[in-house]
Formats: structure tokens, sequence, C-alpha cells
């Protein structure tokens, strides 16, 4: 399928071999290579070079001086050593690992019950579930903060509202951003709300992959629903899980915009996950160099998901040929 | 009789599903369209009565809006035009040759997805500011088509690949040319792929905020995911026009995604976009 030149050479009249045809391998070797120049630059200009001169920065100090100079000074590994011994830096990473954590778990175990429904209703639920779905899908990121931000406003917004109504308790007046973990709350509802449409219908997609005939002979052998859905249903998801996992992380570890918009754009320091922290560093405190090895930390961290996705994603093409 | 119990008993719950997960979105537009005093409300008004369009006009009327919505049009219409030729240049090379860095190419083009655009913002703000490039729209653009790229080879090159080669080959054995079999067989077949894949490039660039957010400081030069910050002040936020402003912007997304979902789906498991 792939060697589409090398068929279409073969069956091409072989006339004399000479100069011509030898422009003409020139010609045939060389087209790939000319058809992905132009996205190949355009990615290496403006994804690579910048990638690169991060790691070339985290390594100068880089302050509002060299920032006039457009020159930092070259300080080996000192903002390294900065950053781990400052408190703060700690608690960001454990703040954004146990953020990941929870809510990788959250929308993928929520995003798998909404799959697992969509098997089970009727055909008009189905097509609204999904409808629903693809509707949340839809909503860029910036509006939905927006509508989640008026929808926790202390005074006016409807879930305090809600939750004093069903006697959860006195939430009038209620401010969810006092107590960071309560606002953490509010951004993994938000984090969550976002990211199941995606998961659930990846997974529903999936699930139709799931050979009827062997969940029968399953349950026809006496195997619980539970045993059923490990036995069965589970390895053949196994692939696209997978996937999803690493895509989570990859999404959740670099959470920015949820708590930057959520907060007005100035968290308190409780609110400090890395791409947030490393954000402040370099825009809000100037601090350029000690910015940019906090975005290499995180990028580190997440290679290791990076690496499981793509290794995925490759197998996959692989197979389909 | 009890297996149809059960199923109402799940439909009961699907439901609730589509509620919960649609109630914001009827919230953020049901507000857009409440006089002021439903919505500084203790007790919330559900559906609003009488339907005003006022919030809408001090939308529409905030400084610098149809500025930015120009803004945000030439951004990324100029993003899309661009790279959705390069990307289905690069996208018929990996379905259609095989040459040699092939899968290195794949490989990269899907990891490169990977790379948090949070991190990069801090070496594109300084590697742009020391050639005078901050604050304009051509940085913005610049970055904006390595961000759709990748995304978009990988999409197009699922769609190429799917159109068998037979095709080409059968026409070009009655006649036609390499380039002719191409033009006329492939990219007929392969334009609504084109589209939906460009649409879902405007998606992505329209929707995008750190990299506006850093680079553009002066208003009129803003988009839109950022001009929404401009219904928050030291005195509060208009909630009001916040609401309707949030629906303006996001209404041609969801247009433009409900035209192309069904068609993207199935290559998004393998890429990375996110809503």
């Amino acid at each position: 399928m792939r060697a589409a030149g090398q068929i279409s050479a073969t069956l091409a009249p072989r006339k004399r071999i000479g100069a011509a045809s030898f422009r003409r391998l020139i010609v045939r070797k060389g087209l790939p290579y000319a058809l992905i120049a132009p996205a190949l630059l355009v990615i290496a200009g403006v994804l690579g070079w910048p990638l690169v001169m991060l790691v070339s920065f985290s390594l100068q100090h880089y302050g509002l001086r060299q920032l006039f100079q457009h020159q930092g000074t070259f300080i080996g590994l000192q903002n390294y050593a900065t950053i781990l011994s400052d408190p703060q830096f700690g608690y960001t990473l454990r703040t954004t690992i146990v953020f990941t954590l929870v809510n990788v778990a959250l929308s993928m175990f929520l995003a798998t019950l909404i799959a697992l429904l969509m098997e089970r209703v009727s055909r008009f639920v189905r097509v609204l579930i999904g409808a629903g779905l693809v509707f949340v899908w839809a909503t860029p990121v910036i509006p939905a903060i927006n509508l989640w931000q008026w929808m926790f406003d202390y005074e006016f917004g409807v879930i305090n509202w809600l939750l004093t109504r069903i006697g959860a308790g006195n939430y009038i007046h209620h401010n969810w951003f006092e107590n960071p973990l309560q606002g953490f709350t509010v951004i993994t509802v938000i984090v969550v709300w976002g990211a199941i449409p995606f998961l659930a219908i990846a997974l529903n997609a999936a699930l139709t992959q799931v050979p009827k005939d062997l969940v029968e002979a399953a349950e026809i052998d006496g195997a619980k629903p539970w045993q059923v859905f490990a036995n069965v249903t589970v390895p053949v998801l196994r692939p696209t899980l997978l996937v999803l996992l690493s895509l989570s992380t990859i999404w959740d570890f670099g959470v920015f915009n949820q708590v930057w918009v959520l907060l007005n754009q100035r968290p308190s320091k409780d609110y400090f996950v890395m791409s947030v922290f490393s954000f402040q560093e370099s825009f809000r405190v100037s601090q350029y160099g000690l910015g940019s090895a906090v975005a290499v930390v995180m990028i580190a961290i997440l290679v290791l998901a990076t690496f499981l996705y793509v290794r995925q994603t490759v197998r996959a093409v692989n197979e389909a040929g | 009789m009890r297996r149809r119990s059960i199923r109402a008993g799940y439909d009961v719950i699907g439901v609730l599903v589509f509620a919960v997960m649609m109630f914001p979105i009827y919230w953020m537009v049901s507000t857009a369209f409440k006089p002021g005093r439903e919505i500084l409300s203790l007790n919330p008004y559900w559906v609003p009565a009488p339907l005003t369009l006022d919030n809408f006009k001090t939308a529409i009327n905030v400084p610098f809006f149809w500025n930015d919505v120009v803004n945000s049009l030439t951004v990324v219409c100029t993003v899309v035009a661009i790279s959705i030729l390069l990307a289905f240049l690069a996208a018929v090379a990996v379905a259609r040759f095989g040459f040699r860095g092939r899968s290195a190419f794949i490989v990269m083009v899907i990891a490169v997805q990977m790379v948090p655009l949070n991190a990069l913002v801090i070496p594109i703000y300084l590697l742009l500011d020391s050639v005078g490039q901050v604050d304009s729209l051509l940085g913005v653009i610049a970055y904006y088509m390595a961000v759709v790229l990748p995304f978009m080879i990988w999409t197009l090159r699922g769609f190429v690949h799917n159109i068998p080669v037979d095709l080409e080959e059968a026409a070009m054995v009655d006649g036609a040319s390499r380039v002719g079999a191409f033009m006329r067989i492939v990219f007929p077949l392969v334009a609504p792929g084109l589209v939906a894949t460009a649409i879902f490039g405007f998606i992505q660039a329209w929707n995008e905020y750190i990299i506006a957010y850093v680079l553009l400081s002066s208003s009129s030069k803003q988009t839109l995911t950022i001009w929404l910050a401009s219904f928050t002040t030291q005195h509060g936020t208009d909630w009001g026009g916040l609401m309707a402003g949030a629906t303006l912007t996001a209404l041609p997304v969801v247009v433009f995604f409900l035209l192309v979902q069904r068609q993207i789906t199935g290559g998004l498991t393998a890429g990375a976009v996110k809503g």
C-alpha cells in the first residue's frame, strides 16, 4: 500500500536507461522529501527551535536586564538548584501530581461508565447522550471556564443556591476559592466535565469492537457481569485505554487555562500547578531562566507518558498497514 | 418484564447524565438572554422571561470587539489557508511514498503534539522579543501554524491512505499522467477530508489562549479569547455581558464542530485534539 512509487515504477514501460531515467530517479526519490520539507521546516523552526532554546534558557540567568539586552548569562545548573531548594516548587510538584492522578482517574472512570451506559440504553437516549457529549466537547475552553466561573460565583452562582436548597449545608455567599482544596475541586469539575466527551466517545467506539458472541459465550458459561467486563471487555479496550490514559495524563499535568482564567489571572501561591508556576516565574517575576527550568522539569516528567502514547499510536498505524 | 424495567432504569440514568452535562451550556446561553435583575437574583430564574438582547448589545459594544473579531479571523484564516496546503503535501508523501526517514517523520508528527504550549511560551516570547515581533499578529500566525500542522498532517494522512492506490493506477494505465491521475482521482475524493481538517484547524486556532495572551499585549491586536477578560474589572464581573460574549465566541466553533465531528472523530484517538 505504501510503496505506490515503486509499483508505478515497475508498471511504467522501461524505455532507455540513460540520463533521462536517471533524472527521473532523482525526481522520484526526491519528491517525498520535497513534499514534507515545507511542513518540516515550519515545525522545526517554530516548535523545535524554541524547544532547544527552552533548555538553553534554563541554563541562563535571564532577568529583566537580560531581557532588554536580549542576552542571558550562562550559569550552568544553578536555576535547577534554586527551584529544587524552593519549598514552593516542592508544593507545586506534589499538588500537580495529586491533581493529575485525581483528574485522570475521575475522567476515565466517569467516561467508562457513560460509554458502558450508552450500550445499555434505548436508541433515543443513546442519541440524546451522544448529542450532549458532542455539544460539551464543542464548547471552547475559555468560554467554558467563564460559564463555570459564573455557576460557582459566590453571590449569585446557581451551584451555591442548589447546594443550599438540597440541604448540603449553608452555601449562601460561599467563596469556593478561599480554601485551595475547594478551589481545586471546582477546577477538577471543569477539567473532568470538559474531558469526558472525548474519552466517552472514544471508549464507546472501542466498545463496539468487543465481539458480541464472546460476551454471550462467557455469560452462558456463568461469568458474572464484572467478570465479563474484566476478562472480555477490558482486553479489547486495552490499546484505547492506554492511549486515552497517556493523553489525559499529558493534558491534566500541563493544566493552565482552567487555573489562570478561573482565578482572574491572579492565582494565589496555593494554586500554583507546574505550568502556572513556570508562567508566574517568567512573566510576573521576570525570572525567565527559572521559569524555563520549571518548564523543562515539566516536559521531562511528561516524556514517559508521551513515549507510551507514541509507541501505541505507531503500533496501531503499522497494524493498519 | 424485569429486563424491561432494568432498561427503563438505564434510560432514566442516561437522561440524567445528559441533563447534568448540558446544564452548564444551557445556563450560559439562558443567562445571556436574561435581563439584569434576573441574573443578579438570589433565587435563580430558570427560564429568561422576557428574553432580552441587551447583554449581546453590551458585549458587542465593548471596546475592540469588532476589532478583535477581525484579528481572530485574520489570524485563523491565514493559519488554516497556509497550513492545510503544507499539511496536504506532507500527508501525501507519508501516505503514498516509502522513503527513508518516513517512520521518524511520523513519530515526530505524533510526539510534537504532546509538547505543552505552556512550556514553550517562554522561549517563544524571548525569541520573538529579540527580533521585535512581540505584539504582532505575524508571530502568532507563525506559531499557530506549527500548532495545527502536526494534527493536520496526521488526519490528512488517514484520508489519503484510505483512497485505494488501484484507482490512481487504473487512471495511469488509461493514459493519465501521474499528476493528472492525482488531480482527477485522488483530489476529489480527499476534498471532504480537506474541508473537515481545515475546519478542525480553524477551531484549534480560534480557541487558543496562552500564546495570544502572552504575545498580544495591546488591546487593538488581541483575539476574542483574550477579549473575554474585559468583562471582569476591579468592580466585579458583568455576568450577563460575559455570558453573551462567551456565547458569541463559542457559537462559530460549536457550529463548525457539529459539521465535521463525525469525519474527524476516527482520527482523534490517534491525534491530540482537545475541545
